[in-house]
């Protein structure tokens, strides 16, 4: 479906380059819903920018491809690159960004918002018509049809990301990435939107990445996911392998962080911060911080181990 | 048993909004009654969603708002005492502020270790620099942090975490009783945040403080405190020991709460009622709650419910606990199906 073929991003500022993304290289599948997982600053929404296209500078992509494998619309096979990936827009690939509050125009009503979106794909001259197919597809997610008439702050959070998912999915596309679509927002409304997302994929049988930092969030809803660090996919696995059988140190401390509720036990967050990225360590990125580090880890950067065809993770423990 | 080191009574703060003759109330906080003994220092969460006053609370006790009436009284003197500006600094030695996001709470244009010496200097616990460094590193030693790597840095060189773990270093610099943290996790990494409560834990007896933790993250809720406080649209709901009220949640919202979690081992399975709007709930007669309820009968939507006390130490607010009969069997909370009426209500 979407593929990156050893692709590395980085981010051109005066005094030099920071490697955001680096030489990270996976596939998201048809019909799933992928995790990537990270720290704040270790590149995970770089990496959406990358997937989605959205290349503009200071951000420069320095080595890699992006491919979307698109066939459903016309029926042959068509494969986007990067370059022309953004030509797709909402169509083939959406995007349902981090702020709810902050990307939705505050003086238009959320109808507009919608046929704006959609003017590209959309005859908008028939705007009765139009209306009444994005109430019924706003029907069908259980939201209430008065909030086409209304003004973003007149919602609540909640119920402007919900719209947001809505406005994604409305031209049914292949791709729909998230960048932590429920930070800042309470547990209750979180599992209401999550569970939303799960059902727009259960019905579309597309594909969804989802960024959170929260690993709960990926054991509730992904299918597979990779776990990020200092720009590098260090793990990728179905989400069951990732929690039964983390094999990356870093993986095995992220699990550990989580506090559970009925078990009191010492709990410990990771110690240290991640290595900057403008110049990063040579060898493992995680070396400093990692209790297991051997001399090699210094040195060697780790290569990728296949564990079981699924699941390969990048460290020098495992060979 | 020695004296409360907090007593909130019979709080209540209105909000007016819309004009002058049309505006209406908001209850934010609704006749609020907490108390925390004072034996031995004590963690109080209070948690609940978005809206639901909890904030508000704690800007009570940090006297940035003020009451509309009822009473919050600290170790025996009522707040009203520090209300005169000259008591202002004996209440800021006794109270002080943790907030949510360190990147607002640090001016950008200033050095970092300034609010540190300011705070020591103004607060009487130095009486110049010399002594006030000495305070400093002592402060800065207890979050893990070298005095040397805060010298002259503006906040903009620091994570999140540190950034954190700086403000809570200047909140202890005047040895406070109290300690309000405002959601002081919800900006910080998944990874990183035990790394601040665990530091609440180790202060609580170092230093002799407590803590109001207020977040809406019910698992570093349970980690960390001794007393939890469960509010919803302004009404304190439950209010009891963690481990009580976490292992058997008396109020139904406290379940919903607990079950909403992202857990990592049991996966969720059904959908949730989404609040309806909410100023629309502030309005309602009797529990605020009944909407969403799913044990909602008659009663809960015409009167409003009494404080129960389960035991000394736990109290709830709903009637399901007060000669309450269920009209039929009703099933754990998991497989109730809602009546779609409930669902993602909005009033524009």
């Amino acid at each position: 479906m979407l593929k990156l073929n050893d692709v590395s991003a980085q981010y051109n500022i005066l005094s030099g380059y920071v490697k955001a993304v680096d030489k990270v290289d996976f596939e998201v599948r048809k019909n799933e819903i992928f995790g990537i997982a990270g720290e704040s600053g270790c590149g995970k929404s770089t990496l959406l920018k990358v997937m989605y296209d959205l290349i503009q500078y200071p951000l420069e992509i320095s080595n890699g491809s992006v491919e979307i494998h698109s066939s459903v619309k016309s029926g042959n096979p068509v494969i986007y690159n990067n370059g022309e990936i953004h030509k797709s827009w909402w169509k083939v690939i959406s995007y349902v960004p981090q702020g709810a509050m902050h990307v939705m125009n505050p003086v238009a009503r959320v109808k507009n918002q919608f046929f704006d979106a959609i003017s590209k794909y959309h005859d908008i001259s028939d705007k009765k018509e139009l209306q009444k197919e994005i109430l019924d597809y706003l029907k069908e997610l259980e939201l209430p049809p008065e909030v086409l008439k209304a003004f973003p702050h007149q919602l609540s959070g909640g119920m402007r990301q919900r719209i947001l998912i809505a406005l994604a999915t409305f031209l049914k596309p292949d791709i729909v990435l998230a960048d932590e679509p429920t930070t800042a927002l309470d547990v209750v409304v979180q599992r209401g939107i999550l569970t939303m997302l799960m059902q727009v994929q259960k019905k579309m049988k597309n594909s969804i990445v989802i960024v959170s930092h929260d690993m709960g969030v990926h054991y509730q809803i992904t299918n597979r996911m990779g776990i990020m660090y200092a720009g590098q996919m260090i793990e990728v696995a179905p989400t069951e392998e990732i929690f039964n059988n983390p094999r990356h140190p870093y993986t095995q401390m992220l699990i550990n962080a989580i506090p559970k509720i009925g078990d009191n036990s010492q709990r410990e967050g990771i110690p240290g911060t991640p290595p900057s990225l403008k110049n990063p360590p040579s060898g493992c990125r995680f070396a400093a911080r990692c209790p297991f580090a051997m001399d090699i880890c210094r040195n060697v950067e780790p290569e990728r181990v296949h564990i079981s065809e699924d699941h390969y993770a990048s460290c020098h423990l495992l060979n | 048993m020695a004296q409360n080191i907090l007593e909130i009574n019979d709080l209540t703060r209105q909000f007016k909004i819309g004009g002058m003759i049309l505006g209406k109330k908001l209850t934010a906080v609704d006749q609020v009654s907490i108390s925390l003994p004072g034996d031995k220092p004590q963690i109080m969460s209070i948690v609940g969603e978005s809206g639901c006053g909890k904030t508000t609370l704690a800007k009570m006790v940090l006297q940035l708002l003020d009451p509309s009436s009822g009473e919050i009284v600290l170790d025996g003197v009522p707040l009203s005492h520090y209300g005169k500006r000259k008591n202002k600094k004996e209440f800021y030695k006794l109270v002080q502020p943790i907030f949510q996001n360190p990147f607002t709470s640090f001016s950008s244009r200033k050095r970092v270790d300034t609010y540190l010496f300011e705070t020591a200097l103004n607060l009487d616990v130095a009486k110049n620099k010399k002594e006030a460094k000495i305070v400093v590193q002592e402060v800065l030693a207890s979050v893990g942090i070298e005095i040397d790597h805060v010298m002259g840095k503006y906040p903009n060189q620091f994570s999140g975490g540190e950034l954190q773990r700086i403000s809570i270093a200047r909140a202890l610099i005047p040895k406070p009783k109290l300690i309000v943290a405002d959601e002081p996790v919800a900006m910080i990494d998944a990874s990183l945040r035990m790394n601040v409560v665990n530091l609440f834990k180790k202060l609580k007896d170092e230093y002799n403080v407590n803590f109001i933790y207020i977040t809406h993250d019910l698992s570093t809720a349970y980690y960390v405190s001794d007393y939890i406080a469960t509010m919803y649209r302004g009404n304190l709901i439950e209010f009891g020991h963690a481990r009580r009220v976490l292992n058997e949640p008396a109020h139904p919202y406290t379940e919903l709460l607990l079950d909403s979690i992202p857990r990592v081992g049991k996966k969720w399975d059904q959908d949730v009622a989404s609040p309806d709007m909410e100023s629309k709930e502030y309005e309602m007669e009797g529990c605020k709650f009944a909407g969403r309820c799913i044990y909602a009968k008659e009663i809960c939507r015409t009167a409003k419910p009494d404080m129960i006390h389960l035991n000394q130490e736990h109290q709830v607010l709903c009637f399901k606990h007060n000669d309450y009969k269920p009209e039929k069997d009703i099933k754990p909370y998991e497989k109730i199906e809602l009546p779609s009426s409930n669902k993602s209500k909005i009033s524009l």
